[in-house]
């Protein structure tokens, strides 16, 4: 009741007072982000996609919507169908991931935007078109090729289908032996 | 009255513009130059409370690590200005059931005594509106005004937040004003006389060091008053939303927080004047307590304009420790309070104003020396003092309602 | 003469500043005592454990995310926990190693934000003390943006393990971290700890009597700040808890502080364990399984874990399929909301808030 505990306290403001603040100032200055960020805007592969909706039918809100032509005479590798609509509600989407995790020829990946507010609600919905045109920066999220070519999304060169790696059928569990990430602490 | 008027450069300049040159009446000079410095005081004091708010959000920032408001303007300058805009532009709501009256004028009630306050707040050499002979009583009397005006507020807004609030602040400020007069007391036996610029001048040394008894008990009496942390129950956020200010909305919100904040500059004002020697600075120059740091230019306005620039240091200095407090200090429960003020800042607010009036009639009108002697005296009877309060009293809680059964044994 | 006096009834909540979120309090007043209190909640109620029954065991992670949201690390790992059983998995030892790191970051996080809450509604400091929580947290979530590119909603466990290794620049990153955290931990301490004006106000405050609190199935530190040592961490161990080595801080009356300071020491206890994981996790595989669908045999199983609120476990019951079939969750913040009544009449308005505080409920997880 001395009082000498508050008088500490008042030392640890004091020496914050003097201290460099901690916070950043964002629209300047943008704090630090990581390449597995799982941010907006998906970056999708056109030519890569088969149009299997693993990633719909992973999704865990059924926010991916896809329409596929199954004589669609498409040169499509893997597959014969061509994909005709691919909307992504983004409005509804809590990126999880699990559609890019889903995805078994890496066609899909999370994106490295966070910035992604519209006036309306429909603009929110990303169809092909919009993939397509899109520069694509993909996440290394559950892409374990992309980080090994240590990708950056964030201010590094956009990534198209023939630069970005692919894994080797790392989905098939005969080759779980294969699963990355043995390497180091 | 008005007797420190006509020292100052402005009132005599208008004074004499009206008279001379429009030959109006002295009268109606003196009522237009009076109202000229009125105006200058008392927007001088309200920007300074808008600036307060600015002030207090960025250093408070920097006690917590971050910036605090750095957008608008340079450095966040601006922000009151935008605070404000916003208020203004927002509904002002009164809810259904509220007294419509009484909840509009209480913002008003509260905002008029400070700056009824600032009449007789000397804030320089000469500078001040007038010289009452009773200005330290004066200061206790319309400070108390502005609890009628939370108590108001919390009545009217037919809200249980805002009638808790006001209770508790009933409760609160008239615990607080005893010891609050004790103290002022106190530096009216050590200065001869309740006038601020008597006090000011009387203080060869400031009463911060003679009296620390006083000046200690003064601090924590007058941040309850200011409702400020660790005392600031009646708006405690994380317990009443607002307390008396959740119904208001708009600019009577605005013109509530302007006198809360400027109450809290003119608490800044009246310590510096009772304690830290007011305009004067004897503390950084041991030579003597009339001649400035720019002495040598030895004219009365650069001497006027310096001791202004004292003054407001001193302000800010109690700006900035309040909120060092504000950073640093946790509330304190409103039982823990009103026991503070009633077992430990009442004693000992009569303790000092025993010893200072034993040592007033053995150094009658104290000079520097004197007041010395007094220090080092009354330095180990407050820190005697203080040990023996902290020792006797306890702030801790009651026994609970419920009752501890037996232990079990795992530990 | 005596006046006539009638008590008040004040609704806290939901939309109050100290409420956890939308958590309703109905608190009858005497004066500023309290005399009867209610708990009112369901004003977040989401349907986590129906929704859970229409989605894939993988799926139903995200939903656990949202639990408890201030710690999603071990909500996660609760529930993989679970359907491991369920499905009769073995985990990997990275994989496990990873997950109690990602736990035990995740804990330091939710304490910290326990801590910080508790001490704003004891009354500000002008939100001092919640800032510097926050700074520390800030540095945590960091961490968890690297390893699985989420800060808050992390998704990390998989059922078999964690979804990836940790990136290469997490772990220089989170040596910095493990060396910053007890200076930050101490200047906490010193702002608060030995603050005579903290002490009285929650010293002896609301205290839970051991007897009591057991009986009632409080769990985690709430628990044992009463004097209770009771841990699922120590006493079913999980993952790799039976191979680090860690102390239970217990408190000795189970009033407020003892709350608040068993909660500063588990940070300090889980600084211990992530060091101790650092040292002995190998190289290899962080998953069992790659799949994402599983089909468990019928059955049900439950996993007690120890989140930083308490006991957390998912009772899951298979019925063959994809999905569960039923998902129970044990969530510790709802029921140690139960000696609510108890904890809270008696006292004051402003104890009430800080004992509600230090009960670090998380409405997330109390309403599902
Ligand atoms: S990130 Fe999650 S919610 Fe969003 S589309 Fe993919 S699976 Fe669905
Ligand atoms: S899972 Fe991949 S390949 Fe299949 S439809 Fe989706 S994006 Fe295309």
């Amino acid at each position: 009741m001395y009082g000498l505990g508050v008088l500490k306290g008042f030392g640890v403001t004091l020496k914050n007072f003097v201290r460099k603040p901690f916070t950043v100032q964002y629209p300047e200055e943008r704090s630090v982000q990581h390449p597995r960020f799982r941010g907006q805007e998906f970056v999708w592969y056109e030519d890569r996609c088969t149009g299997c909706a693993s990633c719909a039918k992973y999704c865990p809100l059924g926010i991916i919507r896809i329409v596929t032509d199954p004589d669609g005479g498409h040169e499509q590798e893997g597959g014969d169908y061509k994909v005709e609509v691919f909307d992504i509600d983004q409005g509804r989407c809590m990126y999880c991931g699990l559609c890019v995790e889903a995805c078994p020829y890496d066609a899909l990946h999370m994106g490295s935007t966070f910035e992604g507010a519209t006036t309306r609600r429909e603009d929110l919905v990303i169809t092909m078109e919009v993939l397509n045109e899109r520069p694509k920066h993909p996440s290394t999220w559950f892409r374990p090729q992309l980080e090994q070519q240590a990708v950056d999304p964030f201010g590094g060169a956009p990534v198209d289908s023939g630069d970005a790696g692919r894994e080797a059928y790392r989905w098939h569990p005969k080759r779980s032996e294969d699963a990355p990430g043995g390497a180091g602490k | 009255m008005g007797g420190g008027l006509e020292g100052n450069a402005i009132y005599r300049a208008v004074y004499g513009l009206v008279v001379d040159t429009l030959g109006w009446a002295s009268w109606l000079a003196y009522f237009i130059a009076a109202m000229v410095i009125i105006l200058i005081v008392v927007n001088g004091v309200l920007v300074l409370g808008t600036l307060y708010t600015w002030f207090e959000r960025r250093v408070l920032g920097r006690f917590q690590g971050r910036l605090g408001p750095n957008r608008t303007g340079p450095f966040g300058l601006l922000q009151p200005i935008a605070d404000a805009l916003k208020l203004m532009f927002k509904e002002d709501i009164v809810p259904r059931g509220a007294d419509r009256l009484v909840f509009s004028l209480a913002p008003i009630v509260m905002l008029v005594p400070t700056l009824l306050v600032l009449a007789i707040i000397p804030f320089g050499r000469g500078s001040f509106l007038a010289d009452l002979n009773i200005g330290v009583l004066y200061i206790a009397a319309v400070g108390g005004i502005t609890t009628v005006a939370v108590l108001m507020a919390g009545y009217a807004s037919a809200n249980k937040f805002a009638t808790f609030g006001s209770m508790r602040a009933v409760a609160m400020v008239v615990s607080y004003e005893i010891p609050l007069v004790m103290a002022l007391l106190g530096v009216t036996v050590l200065a001869a006389s309740m006038s601020m610029v008597a006090v000011v001048e009387a203080q060869h040394l400031p009463y911060l060091l003679v009296a620390p008894l006083g000046a200690g008990v003064f601090l924590v009496a007058i941040s309850a008053e200011l409702n400020r942390n660790p005392f600031d129950v009646l708006e405690a956020e994380s317990e009443l939303v607002a307390g008396y200010l959740t119904e208001y909305s708009g600019m009577k919100y605005g013109v509530f927080m302007l006198a809360e904040f400027t109450n809290t500059i003119v608490a800044g004002a009246i310590f510096a004047v009772l304690f830290l020697q007011g305009w004067q600075w004897t503390v950084l120059s041991p030579l003597g307590s009339q001649v400035g740091f720019l002495g040598f230019l030895d004219t009365g306005v650069v001497r006027q304009i310096e001791s202004h620039f004292w003054f407001l240091f001193k302000v800010g200095l109690f700006a900035f420790a309040a909120t060092w407090v504000r950073a640093t200090l946790p509330r304190l429960r409103i039982d823990q309070i009103l026991s503070l003020a009633w077992k430990v800042l009442f004693p000992l607010s009569l303790l000092n104003v025993l010893v200072l009036a034993v040592e007033v009639i053995v150094w009658p009108e104290p000079s520097v020396g004197d007041l010395a002697i007094m220090a080092a005296i009354n330095w180990p009877v407050a820190g005697a003092a203080f040990f023996v309060a902290a020792r006797l009293v306890s702030l801790g809680t009651r026994a609970p309602g419920l009752g501890v059964g037996a232990a079990v044994g795992v530990r | 003469m005596t006046l006539r006096t009638e008590p008040v009834v004040v609704s806290i909540g939901p939309h109050h500043p100290s409420t956890h979120g939308v958590f309703r309090m109905r608190l009858t007043f005497d004066g500023e005592n309290i005399i009867d209190a209610e708990p009112v909640i369901g004003y977040l109620h989401r349907g986590t454990e129906k929704l859970a029954e229409e989605r894939q065991y993988t799926q139903v992670i995200t939903l656990t995310d949202r639990l408890d949201y201030v710690s999603s690390m071990t909500s996660n790992q609760a529930f993989v926990l679970s359907c491991e059983k369920l499905i009769g998995l073995e985990v990997p030892d990275r994989g496990m190693y990873l997950r109690v790191i990602a736990s035990e970051l995740q804990r330091i996080v939710s304490h910290l934000i326990g801590v910080g809450f508790f001490l704003q509604e004891l009354g500000g400091f002008g939100g001092t003390a919640l800032m510097y929580a926050f700074r520390e947290r800030e540095r945590i979530l960091d961490l968890f943006e690297m390893l699985c590119g989420a800060r808050i909603t992390v998704s990390y466990s998989r059922i078999g393990g964690v979804f990836a290794d940790a990136p290469a620049d997490f772990w220089p990153a989170l040596r910095r971290v493990l060396d910053d955290m007890p200076g930050y931990t101490d200047e906490l301490e010193a702002l608060v700890f030995e603050s005579e004006i903290v002490q009285s106000r929650t010293k002896g405050v609301s205290p839970i009597d051991p007897v009591l609190a057991v009986n009632a199935s409080l769990t985690g530190p709430v628990l044992r700040a009463s004097g209770v040592a009771w841990d699922w961490r120590k006493a079913a161990p999980y993952d790799v808890y039976d191979r680090v080595d860690f102390d239970v801080p217990v408190g000795a009356n189970g009033d407020n502080y003892d709350r608040f300071w068993v909660r500063i020491q588990e940070v300090r206890q889980s600084l211990r364990i992530v060091e101790q994981c650092i040292e002995q996790i190998e190289p290899g595989p962080v998953r069992a399984t790659d799949a994402m669908l599983f089909r468990p045999p019928p059955g049900d199983s439950y996993v007690p874990t120890e989140s930083p609120k308490g006991e957390l476990g998912f009772y899951l019951v298979s019925d063959g399929s994809i999905a569960p079939y039923r998902c129970h969750v044990r969530a510790p913040s709802f029921i140690n909301l139960s000696l609510f009544k108890e904890m809270l009449v008696g006292w004051k308005l402003a104890d009430a808030i800080v004992s509600l505080g230090s009960l670090d409920f998380n409405m997330g997880e109390v309403d599902r």
